[in-house]
């Protein structure tokens, strides 16, 4: 009879392993987390949508891993780096910066270096060439008699 | 100089349209696998046909084998069956299936129905492995050495092209090494 209770005992408790993430009410604080971190990252299924705001079943899955592993005592990073060693830096909606990120993070800036750098030698080369000289008396009565010419011209 | 005005907005769109172009040919669902060069994330999990008996990743150590995420449930795992059950029929290389988020019940039937090409499958119910294999999308398929390291992964349905070009000569090749 101890027994079977014993084989009971050890069976309820598999069950109680075996259940479901805890609802969202359970530790609120904890939830903040979880929701913190999965907003930073990419649904796999739904590719734009975040971890947090997607309903897919891989979504789930993952959000549950996450928050298991924060029961856990594991960091943010280490949750990161856990889900990047499956899934690739992809995941992340923050690319970490290296060789060969560095045009995803710097090429907006060279860019907009290059545009000003353009720019501004336009700018400059156009100033140069505007013509600056000024007209002699003689040369704006000249002007002045060719286009009355020209007005006297067209009215008929 | 003057002809370089026209000739520089001239080389930057040709640059432009060529990375378009490429990407045109990308499939943005498919997303490169970290895991590919290495060692097979370690399981242990029961026989699908068999729930007492339990195998992990060392059991199939020293064999080039496949490895084949499938469910009942999904439906594009149809369209590769038939070219698994045949490739299954030439012995080429065994295939385990990890039978990912199903039913012991729904997986047995769906087998007997449509036929098994696998040499074994094993449970995932929970789709824990699957994480571990970054499994994001089934049908997905991997091809792992000797060693037992993964050399492939095939994100989507296998087909009778991916096999004879992709799958096939690797497994020859790896089989030889």
């Amino acid at each position: 009879m101890r027994w079977l209770a014993c084989v009971a005992l050890v069976l309820l408790a598999a069950a109680a392993q075996a259940r479901d993430a805890a609802p969202l009410a359970d530790d609120p604080v904890l939830e903040q987390r979880v929701m913190r971190l999965a907003s930073e990252l990419r649904c796999l299924v739904c590719q734009n949508e975040t971890l947090a705001d997607s309903r897919a079943d891989l979504a789930i899955d993952l959000r549950n891993q996450v928050r298991e592993q924060m029961r856990a005592g594991k960091t943010d990073e280490e949750i990161k780096a856990w889900l990047t060693q499956r899934y690739g830096d992809f995941v992340l909606y923050r690319p970490p910066v290296k060789s060969s990120t560095w045009l995803l993070w710097f090429g907006p800036f060279v860019l907009l270096i290059a545009g000003g750098a353009a720019l501004f030698i336009y700018l400059r080369r156009r100033r140069a060439r505007t013509d600056t000289t000024q007209f002699t008396p003689e040369q704006h009565r000249q002007a002045q008699a060719l286009l009355a010419e020209d007005l006297r011209d067209k009215t008929p | 100089m003057k002809s370089l005005r026209f000739i520089l907005p001239l080389v930057l769109f040709v640059v432009l349209v060529g990375f378009l172009w490429h990407g045109l040919s990308l499939n943005p669902r498919e997303v490169p696998s970290p895991l590919i060069g290495k060692p097979a994330p370690s399981f242990e999990l029961t026989r699908l046909d068999q729930p007492a008996k339990a195998i992990s990743e060392k059991d199939l150590r020293g064999q080039v084998w496949l490895l084949n995420v499938w469910a009942s449930w999904c439906v594009s795992c149809m369209e590769e069956h038939p070219v698994l059950v045949q490739f299954a029929g030439q012995n080429v290389v065994p295939i385990y299936g990890l039978n990912y988020k199903d039913k012991r019940a729904d997986a047995l039937a769906w087998l007997a129905k449509h036929g098994n090409p696998y040499t074994m499958s094993l449970s995932d119910p929970e789709g824990r492995v699957g994480i571990d294999y970054g499994v994001y999308g089934v049908p997905e398929t991997y091809v792992i050495d000797k060693a037992g390291v993964i050399r492939y992964k095939r994100i989507g349905p296998v087909t009778q092209e991916v096999l004879a070009e992709k799958i096939l000569p690797l497994v020859q090749e790896l089989k030889g090494s």
